[in-house]
Formats: structure tokens, sequence, C-alpha cells
């Protein structure tokens, strides 16, 4: 028994015991509490060890040949990912909504599929996981979305056919790599087996190139990565506050921590074999550049944050495709980071969407004169998500772009080099929408006479816990980079 | 004791019920009914405790009867499956009776067992003759099953077409068998196992007996191109007996199929190439052929039936995959495995489905809208049962289909494999289209659905076989392991 199988096990138990009848706001927050702890106290005793590889491990053997089993285990990355997730988690159920039961349990099965795929080792449980979190994504979607029947079904269909069939191909991505890196007689999913397997006998470049190739594809359409993006901003912008919370935040998240968690390793020189990394540069200065200028045309808040959420995942991609420790580390830290802010923005968009009925920046204006505490709050998500220095998103994108100019030679420069000068003017667009979004919204004159209140204080709390974290990380960032000792 | 005298047994009890039924007219179907599931589960039970191996047969029974580990596990199969049906029946049975004559149902519980011993027969076949006799016993009774609803046009339609349809196929599998007695001179599995390794043996003539045998099968278990009877059987049989079909009919089909390849397909065969690619060529197109047309069904049954198909197609990739080292399975065990798995899900699926027809409600995806308000329990069941047959990860249904895949891209089938994998995809989008319909609001002022506790014990039970073997599947692994080693050491 390990602590992380409990970590797991609990939003999936506590969801059963609503279904069951247990009061649902209770059993929500009393689970995704109990979870954020245990996951503090793991990841505070992790960050204590001087070398970290894989800790609390775990393994029960559920099938012989080929080898499978139900084996837990977290480094660095994961334990980062599943602090992201509880705490999104905790935010999300936090959120009133009006059919408490259905929301509650959906909530706890997508975090808790999140949290199965970051802390399981094996790779069919990753990848199991994985899916059993995007179901209840997608029926929210479809069934409690925030349009008319038809449209919202149009919308979630559309996301589930890109990410299912992302899934087929990111299925056959990873069978292709188990059945290569195997070895010997036997079929085995375990990641620490395959991974050492990688490392006894490396495949040839080009080989390593056409798998991680199609990893990527199906990882990267998970991601949002351009030109396979266009489900993300309309399901976000369609989908209920707390699964929104939860996919942009934390599920998105899962395919590039399979990226880094799984292709990489097993594969560490394809990202530098000149056609993929051209590829991935191209598809990532899509997201960095075509998508800054679609956020910069938005005209609701709901659509800047789908948008915007989309183009961030460009940044993460860079740091992986110059694949240096640094700019690997920064990308993780990225992800932590883009996800606390997004869950926040996401959150306090949908109590906007609450309180106004509108979204729409030409009808807002003004909201800062009633609502302070809430303009504080909205000021956080946005200035990290500009990338602040003081906040996390800063630290996460300097890693990255610094990282990116290690293997800098003077007067000579690479691909790698140039999509970095592009890539930083994405910078300057996030600035262009997130003041555009803010001051349109909270300053100059209500014009149309909507104005809102600041929530109890109650309320209050998820979002401060969330901004808290950000401001934290952000001034002290080796606290998650104690934890990547050597876990890359 | 031995296990023949099980099926003897069963055999004499169903002829048994069938007399009662004709000289006391007034006895009721709960009688009848439960007798026959008692009797079904004091076999299955005794099934466990009598002799498991060939020797403890009469000498005379050897040569065409053997008691290997998958022929136990069949035979297990044939009761489980037999014994749901059954239950199945007397659930549905207030509907069922509207349809036939004088409101009885009495050959319904008599027939399952005669089928039930012909499966079980079939599972011990050590040639062609035991095989055709146990197959026609089988097929002859789901001939009366399928028309049972004597006052429904769409049974008597489907009772039609299957008969002509199954005679037909029982001629081109008479006419295989007769080629292959004729290039092998023998008519048992191992003869003609020894038969093909030899290079004297004329290769057109066997590869012709073959073929003809597989396309005979081929109508049985549904695979393309002879898969057209199936929707509009399917969709005319009563329910139970639908499930009947779509399981046990294609059960005893496949055990057949893994009998005969492992003959055909025997280390230095001579017709090993030929039939491989046929294999791989139709298990690709059935499985595409079943999985695409489902999209544009509109009636759940007709869709379960369409995804019977496609379900048929992996299985006979999963033969086309000889054995390969790196499983512990062969591919006849892994066909089990997957008829294991797939027996709770599809039998699930139709309870669900007679359910909803004994209270009222019709079988096409939009009667299904609000399910989940009338009835929360079976909505969740039937979805259970549904994200399963789509190959769900954590369900039953995943692992079947891993082991399918994982053995075509082992074996570098990578043809196959994609037709597979589109095959599967569209298959989420069918179930899961049905699934959203459950738990929409519309239809939400129609009345709430009420379960017995019998029929929720029975859902509960195989719900969360699904689930366990989804988590665990290791101890049916086990059980199947020693199958495959009997299998190979032939």
């Amino acid at each position: 028994m390990s602590v992380l199988e409990i970590i797991i096990a609990l939003p999936l138990l506590a969801a059963l015991a609503i279904w069951l009848g247990a009061p649902a706001r209770a059993a929500s927050l009393g689970a995704t509490f109990l979870n954020l702890i245990l996951v503090l106290v793991a990841t505070v005793q992790y960050s204590g060890k001087a070398a970290n590889g894989l800790a609390f491990t775990y393994s029960r053997p559920i099938l012989d040949n080929p080898s499978l089993s139900f084996a837990v285990g977290a480094d660095g990355i994961s334990l980062i990912l599943a602090l992201l997730t509880t705490l999104v988690m905790l935010s999300a159920v936090w959120q009133i909504e009006d059919r408490p039961n259905i929301f509650y349990i959906s909530s706890l099965l997508i975090g808790g599929g999140a949290l199965g795929a970051f802390l399981t080792t094996d790779v069919f449980f990753i990848y199991a996981f994985h899916e059993l979190a995007l179901i209840p994504t997608f029926l929210m979607i479809a069934l409690h979305g925030r349009a008319d029947a038809a449209q919202r079904k149009a919308v979630a269909w559309k996301a589930t056919i890109y990410l299912g069939a992302g899934s087929l191909v990111l299925l056959v991505g990873l069978v292709w790599a188990v059945l290569e890196f195997s070895g010997g007689s036997k079929l085995t999913f375990d990641l620490e087996a395959l991974r050492n397997q990688a490392t006894l006998t490396p495949l040839p470049a080009a080989k390593q190139a056409q798998i991680f190739f199609v990893l990527l594809l199906g990882f990267g359409s998970l991601v949002s990565l351009f030109p396979f993006h266009s489900w993300a901003a309309p399901a976000y912008a369609t989908a209920p506050t707390p699964v929104a919370m939860l996919h942009s935040g934390v599920l998105k998240k899962f395919g590039l921590y399979g990226l880094i968690r799984i292709a990489m390793p097993l594969l560490p020189q394809a990202v530098h074999v000149e056609w993929v990394q051209n590829a991935l540069l191209l598809m990532l200065l899509g997201n960095i550049l075509v998508m800054g200028l679609v956020t910069i045309h938005a005209n609701r808040l709901d659509d800047t944050l789908a948008n915007s959420s989309v183009m961030h995942m460009g940044y993460i991609f860079l740091g992986i495709a110059a694949g240096t420790e640094i700019a690997l580390k920064g990308a993780v830290i990225l992800m932590f980071a883009h996800g606390v802010s997004i869950a926040l923005l996401f959150g306090l968009c949908g109590r906007m969407r609450n309180q106004l009925g509108t979204l729409e920046y030409n009808k807002l204006g003004g909201l800062a004169a009633h609502a302070p505490a809430f303009t504080v709050l909205f000021a956080f998500g946005a200035f990290a998500s500009i990338g602040l220095p003081g906040l996390t998103n800063f630290a996460g994108e300097v890693m990255i772009f610094a990282g990116s100019f290690t293997s800098f030679k003077a007067g000579v420069l690479s691909n790698l080099h140039w999509t970095v000068f592009l890539a930083l003017w994405g910078v300057v667009m996030s600035a262009v929408y997130m003041l555009r979004a803010y001051r349109s919204i909270f300053h100059g004159s209500a014009t149309t006479g909507l104005f809102m209140i600041d929530p109890a204080v109650s309320q209050r709390v998820p979002f401060i816990l969330l901004a808290a974290t950000l401001l934290v990380t952000g001034c002290c960032p080796w606290l998650l980079l104690n934890l990547m000792k050597s876990a890359l | 004791m031995s296990v023949f005298t099980i099926e003897a047994g069963l055999a004499l009890l169903g002829l048994v019920l069938l007399l009662v039924e004709a000289f006391k007219p007034d006895i009721s179907r709960r009688t009848l009914g439960l007798t026959a599931i008692a009797g079904t589960a004091l076999a299955l039970v005794l099934l466990v405790f009598a002799k498991h191996d060939t020797a403890s047969l009469p000498s005379f029974m050897q040569p065409w009867h053997q008691l290997d580990t998958l022929a136990l596990f069949y035979k297990g199969f044939a009761l489980v499956i037999t014994l749901l049906v059954l239950w199945l029946t007397l659930e549905c049975a207030p509907y069922l009776t509207r349809f036939t004559v004088d409101g009885k149902l009495a050959e319904m519980f008599s027939l399952p067992l005669i089928v039930c011993v012909g499966m079980m027969w079939m599972a011990s076949a050590r040639d062609l003759v035991t095989v055709f006799v146990a197959l026609e016993l089988v097929t002859v009774s789901f001939y009366v099953l399928v028309a049972f609803a004597r006052k429904s046009a769409f049974s008597l339609e489907a009772g039609v077409k299957y008969l002509i349809l199954g005679a037909l196929s029982t001629g081109i599998l008479v006419y295989g068998i007769a080629w292959i007695y004729g290039a092998t001179g023998t008519m048992s599995f191992d003869g003609i196992a020894k038969a093909l390794a030899n290079p004297a043996t004329s290769k057109t003539a066997a590869l012709f007996g073959a073929a003809m045998l597989l396309c005979g099968l081929g109508f049985k278990v549904a695979a393309a191109p002879f898969h057209m009877w199936v929707p509009d059987v399917y969709q005319g049989a009563p329910t139970p007996v639908t499930a009947f079909l779509s399981v046990g009919s294609k059960a005893a089909g496949f055990v057949v199929l893994t009998r005969a390849l492992d003959a055909f397909l025997v280390e230095g065969s001579i017709i090993a190439t030929e039939i491989q690619a046929l294999l791989l060529v139709v298990g690709s197109l059935t499985a595409l052929l079943g999985s695409l047309p489902a999209i544009f069904q509109t009636s759940v049954k007709r869709l379960l039936a369409y995804s019977s198909i496609s379900h048929a197609g992996y299985l006979l990739l999963a033969l086309a995959c000889r054995d390969s080292a790196r499983f512990d399975l062969s591919s006849g065990g892994i066909v089990a495995f997957y008829l294991a798995t797939y027996l709770p899900l599809t039998v699930l699926g139709f309870l669900g489905l007679g359910l909803m027809r004994a209270n009222g409600l019709g079988e096409d995806i939009k009667d299904f809208a609000g399910l989940a308000k009338r009835n929360p329990l079976l909505a969740l069941l039937m979805t259970i049962s549904f994200a399963s047959l789509a190959g769900l990860p954590l369900t039953a249904g995943f692992i079947g289909k891993l082991f399918v895949f994982l053995g075509l891209a082992d074996h570098g089938y990578w043809g196959a494999l994609s037709c597979a994998v589109i095959a599967a995809a569209a298959g989420f989008y069918y179930y899961f289209k049905t699934i959203l319909a459950m738990y929409t609001s519309e239809g939400t002022d129609s009345p709430a659905l009420t379960l017995s506790t019998a029929t929720k014990s029975v859902a509960g039970v195989l719900a969360l076989t699904i689930l366990i073997l989804g988590v665990y599947p290791k101890p049916l692994q086990k059980v199947l392991t020693p199958a495959s080693e009997a299998v190979a050491v032939k």
C-alpha cells in the first residue's frame, strides 16, 4: 500500500459516496482537502531527499504476460502535477453550481482520473486514467454547457473527435514504443523497465524520430498543439466553470506530462533530429503567433481566456523542443503556473457570468468600483498570465527562453534561436490582450449600468489559495525546482 | 463422474420439460423456467467437480471427444450464458408472451438447454463429423427460437432469413468438409494437421476445402461478407434469443474455428500462408463493415447487432495472430479470453434493452433519452456495458481489445491493425452517442422505471464482473493459460 494509492482512490470513492447519497458538498470538499494535505506532505517529504528517483512506489501485478501491473510511484514532475491537480480540484468543487451532485461527481472523477494518470508508472494505467477523466469532461460539456442544446453538443462532439482521434494515435505510438523497448521475450508496460531498456539499447536516432513524431501527434492533440487546436477554445468557453478549470488547468497538462515523462526519456535523441525539431517549432509558433493574434481579436472574456490557454501551450512546447535540462524544468514549472493561473481566471470568469449574464467587453466596465477584492484576484491571474516577475509563470518562461539558448554559438543562429526571437513577441501579445481585458472590464465607466459585488469571504477562499500559490512559488521557484534535482 | 454424463442429463432435462409442457398445459411458466435454471446451475456445479481429463472418457469416445482446458472452458461458458438467457427470458416473459401463441413460452425454456448441450458437445469435438452434428443441433434449435414470437412480423421475417441463410451455410460447410476429406483422407483434426504438414497432399483441394469450411463457419460467426443477415435477425428475434445468438452462437462458431485453424495452420502446413492472409482480410473487413454502418443506426438493438459483427472481426484477427512467444495466451486463448469478457458486456446490454421493452419503452436511441432520470441505476449499468463494449480502459472490454491489438502489432500486421483501430474509434462514437442520450434531460416526464431486487442483483453482478475483469484480469488469464499449452502441444 502506498500513500499514492490513497490519493488516487479518495476522489473516486468520494464520487461513489455522493452517488450513493452522501452529502455532496461536504464529501467533495472533505476529500479534496484531505487529498491536498496528503500531496503536500508527500511533496515536502520528497523534496527533503538528496537524490530523487521514483518514490512511494508500489506495484500490484494484474496480468503476467504481457506484463501489466497497477504500479504507483512519483518523481518530482508527478508530484508537481499532483499538487496542481489537488489545488485546482479543491477550488473547482468550491464553486457552487445549480446541479450540485452531477457537478461534484464529475469534478471528482476528472480530478481522480488526472491524479491516476500522473501518479501511476505503468503506461497502460497512465493512458487508461486519462481516458477515464475525459469522459465526464465530454458529458458535462454536452449536457450542462452554456449554450443551446444543439450548439453545446456540437462543441462537445468536436472536442471528443479531436481528443478521441488523438488518443488513438497516442495508443498506436505507445504500443509501438512498448514493442520496441520491451526487450527479451516478455512484453511489459512498466515505464521504469522500458526506460532502463531504452538506456541500455537505444534505438537509432532516425527510428526514435519516427516513434516520437507519432507520440507528438497523439499527445500534442490532447494539449491543443497547432494545428490540432480548434476544439479547445470553444470547449472551454462552453464548459461549466469547474470543468473548464479542471480541463484547461489540469487535464490538458497530461499530454505535456506524457511527452516529458514517457516520450523524451525513451527517445532522448528524437527531438534533436532536424525534421522533428523543425516540425515541432513550426507547430508551436502556430500556437504562439497565430493563436496570439486570434486572442487579441476576442471580444468576450471567456473567448480571450480559452484562446490564451491554447496559445500558452506554445511556450511549454518550446521547452520540449529545446530539450535542454533548464528548458525542460522551465516547461514543468510553466505547466504548474499555467494550470494555477488559468484555473483562477476561469473560476473568476464563471462568477462574473453568473452575476452579470454577459462577458462581452463592450457591455462591461468599471467593475472595480464595487468589487475591489475580485479585481485584485483577477489581476493576479491576468498578470501571472502575462508573465510578470514575481509570479510563477515568469520563472517558467524565463527558464524556457534561457534554456533554449544554451546551445548558442557565436554568430550561428539555429532555427531554435529564431523561434525564440519570434516567441518572445508572444509575451507582448499576452500583455496586449490581458491588459485590454482588465481595462475594459474593471476600469472605465459602466456604460450599461452592469455592476457586481465582491463574493462572500468564504467564496474567496479558493481564489485566494490559487493566487497565493502563484505568489509563493513565483517568489521562491526553488520550492518547485528542489523537487526536480534529478527527475529529468 | 464424467463430463459427458452432465451433457446427457441436461439434454434429458430439456426433453422432459418439453413433454411436461405438452401433457400438462396448465403448468406455470415460472415453474418451467426455474426448473430449467436450477438444472443448468446444477450442471455448472457438477462441471467443476467432474473428471477433467480425456483419459477418463470411455475408450470408444476418445478418438472424437476431448477434454482439454479449452473444451472445459467453453463448456462452462455455454452453461453460464444459457443460465443468463433463461433468466433473461423469465425477466422478459410478460412482454414476450404478447407475441406468442396462447401466451405460452414453453420451448423458450427447453430449447436453450438443447442448444447448450450442442455447444458443450462442440467444445470437445476432435473431428469434423462431431463438429457438424453439434453445430446442427445448435443451429436447428435456433431456427425455432428466432421465430418464436410468432405474432410479430419482425420475428417471423428474422426466422425465415435465419433459416434460409443458415441452411445455405450448412450446405457450404458440408461441401468444405467433403473436400477436406477428399484431400486428406480423414475427418479428425489431428489427422488433417498431419496430412497438411505432408507436402504430398494436394494443395488445391485442401485449400478449397478449408476455404469452404471457413465460409460456412463465417456465416455462423457473422464474418464479412456473410454478415448481412445479422442486423435483421438480431432485431427481429426476441431479445433473450438475440443475446443467446450474439454470445452463445458466436462462441460456438469460434471454438470450432479455433480447433480447425489449429489444424490448418499447423507447423509446416501447405496452406498456412493463404489461410493466414484470408483471416487477416476477412477479419479487417468484418471489423470495419460491422463498425462503420453502426454509426448510422437509430435502433439500439440493430446497433448492438452491427457491433456484434465488428467484435467477430476482432476475434478473427486474434485467430490470425498465431502464437507469439511474448504472450502467455495462444491465439485460441486470446479468443476465449475475449469471449469471456464479451459475455457480461453483451448480456448486460441486452438485459437493459429487455427491461426497457418490458416497461413499455422502445428500442431506439431516442427512447433512451432521460433514462438517467427515470432509473439512475439502470442508466449506470447500461453505461458500464456500453462503455465496455466500446473498449474503454479499466473495463473488461479494453483488455480483450488490447490483446488483439498487441498481437497484431507484435506480428507486424499493420494494415489489419489500422482497420481494427478505425473500427474501434467508430465504436467509441456510436456507443457514446447512446450513453449521451441516456443523460440528456429530454423525455424526463416519462414515468419512473422500477426493477426487482433479483434483476438488480444479477445486473449488478454482471457490471461488477466487467469492472473487476477490467482492472484485475489475471485470474482469467490463469484459467486459460493451460488451455493454450494444450493447444500448442498438439
